[in-house]
């Protein structure tokens, strides 16, 4: 698009967003002055002043600037960094905010004095906010943050748009304080994973298709005519997130002026969408995006070509046709026609080797590069982070079929399994990813301390074998004490009885959770380091080894 | 663009690709994950014949089993139940003295009661059937609705103040909304009520609450405060208390009471597992 000659005159681009956010605004005050209830005057008197702060960075930017920024640098793409270091600091921000939460509840699993007897502080409103902290905030900043550095780098080319990229990062973190304020106040649509109400939808509908025409419009401009595979895996999870979020938040506000809304589906249909949409999170957020890191930055920190093309492109058709229908396993003997269920399970063990062929094309792209294990906690992290996927995708459909789940669901197994998937392949993925990232973005040669390094793997390892074997313990311990009947038929436990006696194990639990938010609290501490110092001489494990030097 | 090159370490060779720096080898799927996809299928196929699983316009596809996961839950707890009961099917006619005279049917019931007090007694009296505020104490002995077995298993059954015709439950008035006494009337009467149950208790208002009693409480609860079973009026001379025992409470009740309600368990619960939670409650300590 043609710019104004003068680099003080807002372009065309500039010009869009500022009337769109300072309408915006102007819609917000009028909501917030007629609200019906408080939630929603607070939620639109924030969307106000986020959007005026919006269209004020907009403007000032424009007056304060020198040049415009060009697309080239001496002959190469001259990168645009600003929305991914944001996203990056953001992701280790709400990932300990996320951490903390969900040691709080499980303490509170533990203690249930710890709810304080306030509407705030209750397990049901925390338990939403840790859930939504990690997956979207802290989960959803890491695949900002690393879908737009690895598309500009596998693409070599700038980002488009000047204002565009830092509309999306910002807009969804706006949207992130929206659902976590919300969360605390009780506004909920009832719906796991899916809570903020309509005007949060809405939002981050809008900030998500800017998202992907970011994404789709680097692409546009690669140099290299084939697409590298982790831009598909981000493709797959931009996509399907927006179909998955249209399809499970179809609502009616009851007014414009209350935070309340009807659902359009209702009994086993609602059921059955949420758990459609509740899997699929799973499956291309969780999954898709982060095997998108994966492809980017396991190949990059040992040094080596990724195992096999072949694999990759098979293995990624199978995961996406196949996930989009495992959902039913969620509603194993429920008011779900068996039918259904029966095609959920199958469809989860069919996707067994599909998921399994990302763990093969990790691991195996490290043949050659071994001993850097022993040198390199960042690449530890990114190697074990893709043994826990492994082991998540093999519990997962063994979990689907019928016989088992009908033991394991309901109980603590399936937290267990959630959280070895969760912290061991998400959160370690995530951790090796940032540890690459923040030198990269900084300009840094390394991170500050790698020991400090090691040290988050080892605690943040010990935590959660810690926490996932004292979930398989008190899963498969209560489903057992609900199942067993005493020498004349009748049951021998009480449903308390068996909430009793996993008391043990939730301080286990919260033990392995503690040593697991340690580890993520000295990764914040050393990425502050590495900003404001660099890296620190440490000849043991800083040697031997050979990244790419930062741009 | 397509530059392929053998890598050195594998000696197989690359795609040609390059996306800043990263580069990927030509390698084969690996048989054994292959085959093992291949067998995941014909394993998901073979169950599909089996079992219900593909829909169609106006049904779906049952399998070659018939099978039924409903069909089979309810034939295993009918057939659980019919197995438990077996031995035990006097319990549903015998008498309560009857039962409780035979060990076997006393040792049933005492077990049935036991699991069927705790999946469904104890999230309101608690699993040691000690209550709490609102809800009854089935230890202490000092009954609503009569602690004998009969008196019990009819509670049961019924409820109080629950969706069954034959609900037990009369309300008490609320004397102090409706206006018929007025608050100091109100306090006197509940320091008059205090006395019943505590001797020591003084207040310049027992000898006037007294009188307040006689002519508005006394026909319920009795002349001496000791309750009526027959319409649940409480026995006023025990410091056993739904709600604490405090004047606090008792103006309260007397003001605008709280009318608790229980369900009832008829229907819910099969005959003999209704006399035999029965017998189990009786049995706690508190029967009488």
């Amino acid at each position: 698009m043609a710019r104004p000659a003068t680099a003080t005159s807002l372009s065309f681009e500039e010009t869009a967003y500022a009337l769109f956010l300072g309408l915006l605004a102007a819609i917000c005050l009028l909501i917030a002055g007629k609200a019906w209830d408080i939630p929603m005057a607070l939620h639109a008197g924030i969307g106000a002043i986020f959007a005026g702060i919006g269209v004020f960075l907009i403007i000032n930017g424009a007056l304060h600037r020198k040049a415009w920024t060009p697309e080239l640098i001496d002959g190469k793409p001259n990168y645009n960094y600003g929305p991914i270091k944001f996203a990056t600091i953001a992701a280790i921000f709400w990932g300990i905010a996320g951490f903390t939460v969900g040691l709080l509840i499980a303490l509170q699993l533990c203690y249930p004095a710890l709810n304080l007897d306030l509407p705030w502080t209750s397990f049901g409103r925390l338990r939403p906010l840790h859930t939504s902290a990690v997956i979207f905030a802290f989960g959803g900043n890491v695949l900002l943050a690393t879908s737009f550095y690895v598309v500009q780098r596998t693409c070599q080319a700038r980002m488009p748009g000047i204002v565009t990229p830092w509309f999306v990062v910002l807009g969804y973190n706006a949207f992130i304080v929206i659902a976590g304020t919300g969360y605390l106040l009780g506004v909920t649509q009832g719906k796991e994973y899916a809570e903020p109400e309509w005007y949060a939808d809405i939002w981050l509908t809008i900030v998500w298709v800017v998202y992907l025409l970011t994404f789709l419009g680097t692409i546009w401009k690669r140099k290299e005519p084939h697409i590298y595979v982790a831009n598909w895996f981000y493709l797959a999870f931009i996509v399907t997130v927006a179909v998955l979020h249209l399809g499970n938040n179809e609502s009616l506000p009851i007014s414009i002026y209350s935070s309340k809304s009807v659902q359009v589906f209702s009994g086993v249909q609602d059921a059955m969408v949420q758990w459609w949409y509740g899997h699929n999170a799973v499956g291309f957020f969780l999954t898709a995006g982060f095997l998108a890191i994966m492809y980017y930055f396991v190949p990059k920190r040992a040094d080596r070509p990724v195992y096999s093309y072949r694999l990759s492109i098979v293995h990624f058709w199978a995961l996406i046709f196949l996930y989009i229908w495992a959902g039913p396993h969620h509603l194993h003997y429920t008011a779900l026609p068996e039918w259904a269920s029966t095609l959920g399970a199958t469809f989860s063990i069919i996707l067994w080797m599909p998921s399994w062929g990302g763990m093969i094309n990790g691991l195996m792209t490290l043949s050659g590069a071994w001993d850097k294990l022993r040198t390199d906690p960042v690449l530890r992290m990114l190697v074990v982070s893709v043994a826990f996927y492994g082991m998540s995708t093999f519990e997962g459909p063994l979990m689907s079929v019928k016989a088992v789940n009908s033991l394991s669901h309901y109980t603590d197994w399936t937290i267990g399994h959630v959280h070895s998937g969760a912290l061991g392949w998400v959160g370690f993925i995530s951790f090796g990813a940032i540890y690459c990232l923040v030198p990269w973005l900084w300009n840094r040669k390394e991170m500050y301390s790698l020991k400090l390094v090691s040290w988050h793997f080892w605690l943040a390892t010990i935590g959660i074998v810690f926490y996932i074997t004292a979930m398989w313990v008190s899963g498969i311990m209560e489903g057992l004490m609900w199942r067993a009947y005493d020498k004349l038929g009748f049951l021998e436990y009480s449903f308390i009885e068996t909430v009793a006696a996993k008391h043990t194990l939730y301080l286990v639990r919260a033990f392995g959770g503690g040593l697991f938010l340690l580890g993520a609290l000295i990764m914040a501490y050393n990425v502050y380091m590495t900003i404001r110092f660099s890296a620190r001489q440490e000849h043991a494990s800083a040697s031997g080894l050979n990244l790419a030097p930062a741009e | 663009m397509a530059h392929r090159e053998i890598d050195q370490h594998s000696g197989v060779e690359t795609t040609g690709h390059d996306w800043d720096g990263l580069k990927e080898l030509n390698n084969p799927l690996p048989k054994w994950w292959l085959y093992l996809f291949y067998a995941c299928i014909v394993w998901a196929i073979g169950y599909w014949v089996l079992y219900p699983a593909w829909p169609g316009i106006s049904g779906y596809t049952g399998g070659l089993l018939g099978h039924s996961n409903r069909l089979e839950a309810l034939s295993d707890v009918a057939s659980a139940t019919a197995n438990r009961n077996a031995g035990a099917k006097d319990i549903e006619t015998l008498p309560f003295d009857k039962i409780e005279a035979n060990p076997a049917l006393l040792q049933f019931a005492l077990a049935n009661g036991k699991a069927a007090f705790a999946n469904n007694c104890a999230p309101c009296h608690g699993a040691g059937a000690l209550g709490s505020p609102g809800y009854p104490n089935l230890q202490a002995g000092d009954w609503l609705w009569g602690g004998k077995v009969d008196d019990i298993y009819q509670t049961i059954r019924v409820g109080v103040r629950s969706t069954s015709p034959d609900t037990r439950g009369v309300p008490m008035p609320a004397f102090g909304k409706d206006g018929i006494l007025k608050k100091d009337e109100i306090n006197d009467v509940a320091d008059f009520v205090m006395t019943l149950s505590d001797p020591a208790y003084k207040a310049a208002g027992v000898a006037h609450g007294k009188q307040i009693f006689a002519d508005n409480c006394a026909s319920c609860h009795g002349e001496a405060g000791t309750g009526n079973q027959e319409m649940g009026a409480k026995n006023l001379t025990t410091k056993v208390h739904l709600y604490a025992w405090s004047k606090e409470t008792v103006v309260a009740q007397i003001t605008n009471p709280k009318l608790g309600v229980m369900p009832t368990w008829e229907g819910k619960l099969d005959p003999i597992t209704l006399k035999s939670l029965a017998i189990y409650v009786h049995d706690l300590g508190g029967g009488q």
